[in-house]
């Protein structure tokens, strides 16, 4: 059984729809989902766990008591994937670490329950850069997912997976988390919407943390209205996550129009370093803006050039500090070494953490020394405040933000790494989003043509802290006019088959 | 001490250099807070609870647990600083405190480092010493690592996350006797607050020493924390040792021997110090401000709050019950000893108006009860009756319908049966027989074949007729009114014999 033959061509919105108008069970499109996951995973290895089973036994649920007449959920029957750092109780979270191979939570992240309250089926967990920390997923201790335009290329990372399982329309929708561009720069690499609330959006238990004050859950979908439709699911106030803001959901925004909108292009991020192909498509994205009705008005975030640096200052310091439970005591393998309590900790974190993870151990462990803390984190919390108050500022004359998710398409995998900086640049265009903390998203603006395939290049649209709905109006807006979404990859032809709209 | 004798000021004035030693002591205080949850989750907490039950993915640091600050831990760690004079700030955060250790399960312990929530205060030794508080802090305790089981070390997680004051005083102290008197007052103060059972026991009051020694007149010398200190005692008994081991250090010239910046285990079955670990060794905790709990903000309508909720404290009390009841300083200390027992002994005067008599039924009677090791009530709460039951039973007693001997068996059958003392009068026939014709009868009985007594008496010697009350109060069963026996044998052997 193949399932529901649409599958692959509709997004979460319609799924749900077809589903409760009776065109298709939630069976059906489970089994497709299965379906296409088998086809296509073997090539792209998004997925490291695959839950046919238990996915299989809720979409009986659900069709039963769709049968029964029961109300169906806002997600009633969609099939998603969750981020490997994200707890769902029982499930194996292992954060794409060694160190936490076989780890399952004890308990189900209040995000994840709001997805599965409303219908939604989880049918597996992707594949990712340990702890998150990477841009291409090749720092995972287990597999290493691939772009499904391209498989010799990265589908961007950290939340490799998660964005190659929704690209290839694997899943019409997954969580990723978004650290310092985690969700979005892959989002822009695959050509789907990514988006990252404003911190403090979505609550952050259960999902394993990185960088606390940076990390938010940030889910991917292939359309702007279901990415609507997920943040008003998953946001909102949350009893266990002190830093989880006290308000209700995002409510998505009725007008279909972003005519008067000023929009600001800061000059800093169409600098050099940014590929020129890359560049004219974003350019003509902020002039379709234009076209829809928005101003543009020219904007300066002087402190840009600081963001990389200050990023790797506070990630790294607030990661050296998160990782330190991983010690082989309470979960987790461990390897015993001389038998001293500091030798079993040192061997366990020796052979658990990968070599990226272990580098920004290190800086954030040097960083917050006694005799450097104020030379470099509290130099790092200033400059972090000077790049916020860039955008505060920027936000008195603008009401949202255009420039490119990424300086580049995606890169050949194997290409950034033996240059830890080169990766790290990637980030260039979302770090600072996350340290000044303000909602932003990547929607697909067009191809470029590289080593004769088409690649997809991301516009990043930001807003102001806490206008959440403004910047997702202004992508479904934007997507609406220009269906770049619809664009289909050249990848295998399998891929492509049975996904075209 | 070998070398040196207690001199009539502060100081050890050493008999070999006839230097006057100053020793110079702070502490800092770990106690921890009553809360009905854990400070970060709402796990429960209980002394001696199966290993591991009562913990949760917050306390246990599960990945993408995340802390939430207990209200109740706030608000009583408010209610201290507020009973013990200290400014609470109106702006405060946590921050991590980060080291490696088994018993700490998340790699870090959050503390708070350079915003305590409160700063100042102090307390006033019984003896009129003044003890200054630097400051006090919120912080969660850790588990517990327990090394006894042969290769292994076991760990358990149920009394991490349970919220902790740390308390640090100025280096006010010179005294191993202020020291003691300090953790007293201490004690006294977060008890009566309702903050801490400071039990050092089930370690729920910690303290660790700084000590050093000067020659009178000069600078502060290098300090030496102690640790390992489980009992108020051992406090004390360590204090006098570090500083004699510190003076003889100085005096015997080689400054090899010195005292050095480090830490020191005390050691209480030989009562000595030995090294722990040196300053080279101490941890570089990389403090920094822990991102998961935003900064907060403690009005002055919410420290108020916490004050009109402090209860009378010790000392105040001690002073009312010898001014307003007229208690002799002892009882008044016995009393006010534990606030469970003031309470308690304010109830029942509060129903029975006789203070006095309560102080002594207490005192003597249920405090007595209390430490005896056949009754199962241990301490004030656990007692089987309630505050009115004492008050019938003084009641009883002073109304003569019950003699004192008699009140004190009842007492005793009350910790036993938690019966009320009219129940168990009633029941046991124990009321006071005052009726003459009655004890007349006992009376003639006892005398048959007592000749020397009735011979003794009649030659004026009338105390003799004590030989004669057993056999009576045996007849009764206890219940003769032993006065009026007594006057009936006096006038039958005087009138009748």
């Amino acid at each position: 059984m193949s399932g529901f033959a649409d599958y692959a061509r509709l997004d979460a919105t319609a799924l749900r729809e077809a589903i409760v108008s009776k065109r298709t069970t939630a069976s059906q499109v489970v089994e497709a989902a299965l379906a296409r996951i088998a086809a296509l995973d073997p090539e792209l290895s998004a997925f490291s766990t695959v839950l046919a089973d238990s996915a299989r036994a809720r979409a009986k649920e659900l069709d039963a008591a769709l049968a029964r007449g029961e109300p169906a959920g806002a997600l009633c029957g969609v099939p998603f994937a969750l981020k490997s750092n994200m707890c769902v109780e029982g499930v194996e979270a292992h954060c794409g670490s060694k160190i936490l191979a076989g780890y399952k939570p004890p308990y189900t992240a209040p995000f994840v329950q709001r997805l599965l309250d409303e219908g939604a089926i989880l049918v597996g967990m992707t594949h990712m850069d340990e702890f998150a920390m990477g841009s291409s997923g090749e720092n995972s201790g287990y597999a290493v997912a691939k772009n499904p335009w391209d498989t010799s290329r990265t589908p961007g990372g950290s939340s490799s997976g998660s964005c190659a399982a929704v690209a290839a329309r694997m899943v019409p929708l997954s969580l990723g988390s978004d650290t310092g561009g985690s969700v979005r720069q892959p989002a822009a690499l695959c050509g789907i919407v990514g988006f990252k609330p404003t911190y403090g959006r979505i609550t952050r238990y259960g999902l394993v943390a990185f960088g606390s004050s940076l990390d938010q859950v940030s889910p991917f979908t292939r359309s702007a209205r279901d990415m609507e439709l997920v943040l008003s699911v998953i946001s909102g106030a949350d009893e266990h996550d002190s830093t989880c803001l006290p308000l209700p959901a995002i409510d998505p925004e009725r007008s279909d129009s972003i005519r008067g909108l000023r929009i600001g292009v800061p000059k800093e991020y169409f600098a050099s370093g940014l590929d020129a192909d890359v560049r004219a498509k974003v350019e003509g994205a902020i002039a379709k803006l234009v076209e829809l009705g928005a101003a543009t008005v020219p904007i300066e975030l002087p402190h840009t050039e600081y963001a990389i640096p200050t990023y790797y200052v506070v990630a790294t310091a607030e990661a050296s500090s998160n990782l330190a439970r991983y010690d082989g005591i309470r979960y987790g393998p461990r390897t015993n070494g001389d038998g001293s309590l500091q030798s079993m900790i040192a061997a366990t974190r020796e052979a658990g953490f990968g070599p990226e993870v272990k580098r920004r151990i290190l800086l954030g462990t040097y960083v917050l020394s006694s005799g450097y803390y104020d030379a470099w984190y509290v130099r790092a919390l200033k400059v972090r405040r000077l790049i916020r108050h860039d955008f505060d500022e920027a936000f008195k004359s603008v009401d949202l933000i255009a420039c490119p998710t990424s300086p580049t398409a995606a890169f050949r995998l194997g290409e950034k790494t033996d240059d830890p900086v080169a990766m790290y640049l990637s980030d260039v265009m979302t770090v600072p989003t996350s340290l000044a903390g303000l909602p932003a998203v990547s929607v697909p603006c067009g191809t470029v043509t590289l080593g004769g395939k088409q690649l997809p290049v991301g516009l990043q649209l930001i807003g102001p802290s806490l206008a959440d709905a403004r910047v997702l109006r202004a992508a479904r807006v934007f997507e609406d006019a220009t269906q770049h979404q619809r664009e289909i990859y050249a990848l295998a032809p399998s891929v492509r088959e049975g996904a075209a709209r | 001490m070998s070398q040196t004798t207690t001199a009539p000021t502060i100081g050890f004035v050493s008999k070999k250099t006839d230097v006057r030693w100053i020793p110079v002591i702070g502490l800092e205080v770990h106690c921890q807070l009553k809360t009905e949850t854990k400070l970060f989750c709402s796990c429960r907490y209980e002394f001696g609870a199966s290993p591991n039950t009562l913990t949760c993915p917050v306390c246990t640091a599960q990945p993408g647990a995340l802390p939430v600050l207990n209200r109740e831990a706030l608000a009583l760690a408010v209610r201290v600083a507020v009973a013990l004079g200290a400014n609470v700030a109106p702006r405060t955060k946590f921050d991590r405190k980060n080291y490696f250790y088994c018993d700490l399960p998340k790699g870090y312990q959050i503390s708070q480092f350079d915003q305590p929530f409160c700063t100042g205060g102090g307390l006033t030794l019984p003896s009129g010493k003044r003890v200054r508080l630097t400051r006090i802090h919120l912080e969660e305790d850790a588990g517990k690592a327990v090394h006894d089981r042969g290769d292994m070390t076991l760990v358990d997680l149920n009394r991490a996350g349970v919220p902790l004051i740390e308390s640090v005083t100025e280096a006010d102290m010179q005294t191993s006797d202020e020291a003691y008197e300090y953790l007293t007052s201490l004690k006294e103060i977060l008890q009566y607050a309702g903050a801490s059972d400071c039990d050092m026991e089930k370690g729920s009051l910690r303290c660790d020493v700084n000590v050093s020694v000067h020659p009178e007149g000069e600078g502060w010398r290098t300090k030496v924390e102690l640790k390992n200190l489980n009992s108020f005692k051992n406090v004390k008994d360590a204090i006098e040792h570090e500083i004699e081991r510190q003076i003889e250090a100085y005096e015997s010239g080689d400054k090899s021997k010195f005292p050095v910046q480090e830490t020191r285990l005390y050691d209480a079955t030989t009562q000595t110090t030995r090294t722990m670990r040196s300053k080279e060794d101490a941890h570089d905790y990389r403090y920094f401000p822990e991102p998961d709990l935003v900064p907060f903000h403690v009005d002055a309508a919410f420290v108020e709050q916490q004050r009109t909720m402090l209860p009378e404290l010790a000392e105040a009390r001690r002073a009312r019950y010898q001014r307003d009841f007229g208690l002799s300083p002892y009882d008044a200390g016995v009393i006010t000893g534990s606030r469970a027992v003031a309470d308690f002994f304010e109830m029942v005067v509060k129903l029975n108006g006789n203070a006095k008599e309560t102080a002594n039924w207490i005192t003597n009677g249920v405090l007595a009860n209390l430490s005896d090791p056949t009754i199962p009530a241990k301490t004030i709460d656990e007692l089987p009756f309630r505050p009115h039951d004492l008050a019938e039973l003084v009641e009883l007693v002073t109304n003569h319908t019950i003699h004192n001997n008699v009140g004190r068996t009842v007492l005793r059958t009350m910790f036993e049966t938690g019966k009320s003392p009219k129940q168990i009068v009633k029941e046991q026939g124990l009321e006071q027989v005052s009726d003459e014709g009655q004890l007349e009868k006992w009376c003639r009985e006892a005398l048959v074949g007592k000749d020397k007594v009735i011979a003794d008496v009649k030659s004026g010697k009338t105390k003799a007729v004590a030989a004669l009350m057993g056999p009576v109060m045996k007849a009764s069963k206890g219940s003769a009114n032993p006065e009026l026996v007594q006057k009936i044998l006096l006038r039958i052997i005087q009138t009748e014999m």
